[in-house]
């Protein structure tokens, strides 16, 4: 291996999923249910205009808005773009025009696809449909698409009282983001050093002091360090607490320790649990060492070495 | 300079090159170089800055408090005034000059940085979307974009050749600018969401700017020739794209009048416009003339790093008044879909 080699980066797949859990309004909910059993539904504002979808405060004014109106499942395309490369979680897997839609007794555009067979035969002005999905269950996603549409125009919009039976009063906003995480130089080398068994921190070129684990700045001189320094095998618990409630999917019997150890050479303390020893039994000062299971990438926990307990003096710093 | 309690001044900006990928450095190991380029500028240390103010988002990261991490690179401990926007760097600069406005501070740190390259930045921002009625049909910043550039289109406001016009103009402006990320020709390319195409796309990229205040005799101490902020203001408009009018950006001419702009001509524009669409939006809401130099920088069709492009507007504007290349510029950021969020500032250096 030559000097000049640079450590290989590492990568991992990282996916982010969160089903925010909403709760609706009542004009949302409204709406939302309305699209659930095939009707549309807007705001009437005070100066008479018809929103769709419907908001429940005035943009202009920031008045609360509850009249609710029935609109047409038809309209007339504001603008268009065509989506040539639908991506996964978009209404429709082959090509298709986002579109904002003025339904028919609406003032404003509902944003949503339409199903056309090319950009030819889309253009602002057409009349389009909505297509309902074949299940509905109160989403956006009930109206599956818009289509082309030639048949009459629906009239005005007319009062609704937003009533249906089972409203709909929540929805749960299901997102998933997949990232390829690095990172980065330093956390790359504390990682790798790991698999080796070993610990390494860096040292800051101003103020001498050793981060373990290192993220390549000294937060308290704002510099890089870049002095690598192995630490440890073994270390002093500066401070810990008794853990007493089971974490689910954690295999530890309760109660158990969790410390700070200052691993010997490091400048501060990181975390790690404690075993091999009664859980009442550890104190300040013990001195523990890693303990590694077979084809661990990181110390499994930390066990006593059997050594005297460390002076406070030696480590009152790093608590 | 009696429209604000006191005179604040860009004293300092500096900016990381901007790069499709930077797998090897964490956000602190990228952004900490910018901060030091931008301290040593003005020969100030860290812990003689009075406030300082990021701007980023989390969903780049695809982490929790990902700010916090790059936090280690300003030195912020012993504890310092500090604060966090979840958006583009020009809300961070609005915060610190308030800070200055009101007394509390005399100087401010305020950096940016956005690292799009671990996901897909145009999936990402479907998550700044209305979550009941927009987010879930997933439609990407490039389609959003797309369908203002379709209404300009039928509104006669522009035409395809003169979009891909804005780009090339763009690019080959940014042959002077050596932390761009695409400089010179780029092929105008395929439509990525019709009637967008390629070159009338920003590059998806990583990268980090900063910049530093300061007030009154303090600015002129620690810079030649200060840029002073003599407007600033934002203004923003409805979330729900069918509520706007897609050909224009009533809150970019409002806050452009309550920052000034029209008081006086301008001789230079930084255009937060990441599609080339947006920059005929801008123009027109701006009312800017062809005498003016639009995005000489190249403008984010150059380099867009997201959460860092509008700053560095600010930045690049303020840096041509230290230069003597200016004398009057105005700045614009934005955020959010086709222009929701807009921040204008105006920026002057002394008269000599």
């Amino acid at each position: 291996m030559t000097a000049a080699s640079p450590p290989e980066v590492l990568r991992a797949p990282l996916v982010v999923e969160f089903p925010f859990t909403r709760s609706l309004g009542p004009v949302q909910s409204a709406f939302l249910t309305g699209l659930r059993e095939g009707v549309v539904l807007g705001v009437k504002t005070s100066d008479g205009k018809v929103m769709v979808p419907p908001v429940e405060y005035d943009p202009v004014t920031a008045e609360e808005i509850r009249e609710l109106v029935e609109v047409a499942a038809t309209g007339t395309v504001t603008t268009w773009a065509w989506n040539d490369r639908p991506r996964p979680q978009q209404p429709l897997d082959t090509p298709f025009a986002w579109v904002l839609v003025k339904l028919d007794g609406a003032d404003t555009a509902l944003l949503h696809a339409l199903d056309a067979p090319g950009p030819d035969a889309v253009r602002t002005g057409m009349r389009v449909r909505v297509r309902w999905a074949a299940e509905r269950t109160g989403a956006i996603t009930d109206i599956a698409c818009f289509e082309p549409y030639d048949g009459p125009a629906g009239g005005a919009a007319v009062p609704h009282d937003g009533s249906f039976a089972g409203a709909v009063t929540g929805i749960v906003a299901e997102a998933r983001l997949d990232y390829v995480y690095s990172p980065g130089r330093a956390q790359t080398a504390y990682i790798e050093a790991l698999s080796e068994r070993r610990t390494v921190g860096e040292r800051c070129p101003s103020c001498h002091k050793v981060y373990v684990p290192p993220r390549g700045a000294c937060p308290t001189c704002g510099v890089a360090t870049t002095d690598r320094v192995e630490v440890g095998p073994a270390g002093t618990v500066t401070t810990f607490c008794i853990v007493n409630i089971k974490a689910k999917n954690l295999d530890i019997e309760v109660p158990y320790v969790y410390a700070h150890i200052a691993l010997d050479g490091a400048g501060l303390a990181l975390h790690g649990r404690i075993g091999g020893i009664p859980y009442d039994q550890v104190r300040m000062g013990l001195r523990v060492e890693p303990v590694w299971t077979e084809g661990g990438r990181y110390p499994d926990h930390y066990r006593p070495t059997g050594e005297p307990d460390a002076d406070y003096d030696a480590y009152k710093e790093l608590i | 300079m009696a429209r604000y309690a006191r005179e604040v001044a860009v004293v300092a900006f500096a900016q990381s090159d901007h790069l499709r990928r930077t797998d090897e450095l964490s956000e602190v190991e990228m952004v900490m170089p910018v901060l030091h380029q931008v301290l040593a500028a003005t020969g100030l240390k860290a812990g003689e800055i009075g406030f300082t103010c990021s701007g980023s988002s989390d969903y780049l990261a695809g982490r929790a408090f990902s700010f916090t991490m790059t936090l280690d690179g300003v030195g912020a401990w012993p504890p310092i005034s500090e604060s966090h926007v979840e958006m583009d760097g020009a809300w961070a600069l609005y915060e610190a000059w308030v800070k200055i406005q009101t007394g509390e501070a005399d100087t401010a740190l305020v950096y940016a940085y956005g690292k799009s390259s671990p996901g897909s930045v145009r999936d990402v921002l479907t998550r700044q979307l209305d979550p009941y009625y927009v987010a879930p049909l997933w439609p990407d910043a490039v389609a959003l974009a797309a369908l203002q550039a379709q209404a300009l289109i039928d509104a006669g406001e522009t035409e395809e050749s003169a979009l891909a016009a804005v780009g090339a103009r763009s690019r080959d402006a940014a042959t002077a600018n050596p932390h761009a990320q695409l400089r010179g020709p780029v092929p105008q390319g395929d439509y990525q969401v019709r009637p967008l195409r390629t070159g009338d796309c920003p590059p998806v990229g990583d990268g980090v700017a900063a910049v530093v205040l300061a007030a009154g005799d303090l600015a002129r101490r620690l810079c030649e020739r200060p840029a002073w902020i003599t407007g600033i203001d934002h203004r923003i408009e409805a979330h729900s794209l069918g509520l706007r009018d897609l050909t224009d950006s009533p809150s970019t001419r409002l806050a452009a009048e309550r920052a000034g702009v029209f008081e006086a001509p301008v001789d230079t524009a930084e255009l937060h416009a990441p599609f080339s669409s947006q920059e005929i939006v801008l123009r027109k809401a701006l009312g800017l003339t062809d005498e003016v130099s639009v995005n000489p920088s190249g403008g984010a069709l150059a380099a867009n790093p997201m959460m860092a492009a509008g700053l560095i507007r600010i930045g690049e504007a303020a840096a041509r008044i230290h230069r003597g290349a200016s004398r009057r510029a105005v700045a614009h950021a934005t955020s959010g879909p086709c222009l929701q969020q807009n921040l204008v500032a105006v920026l002057e250096g002394d008269a000599r």
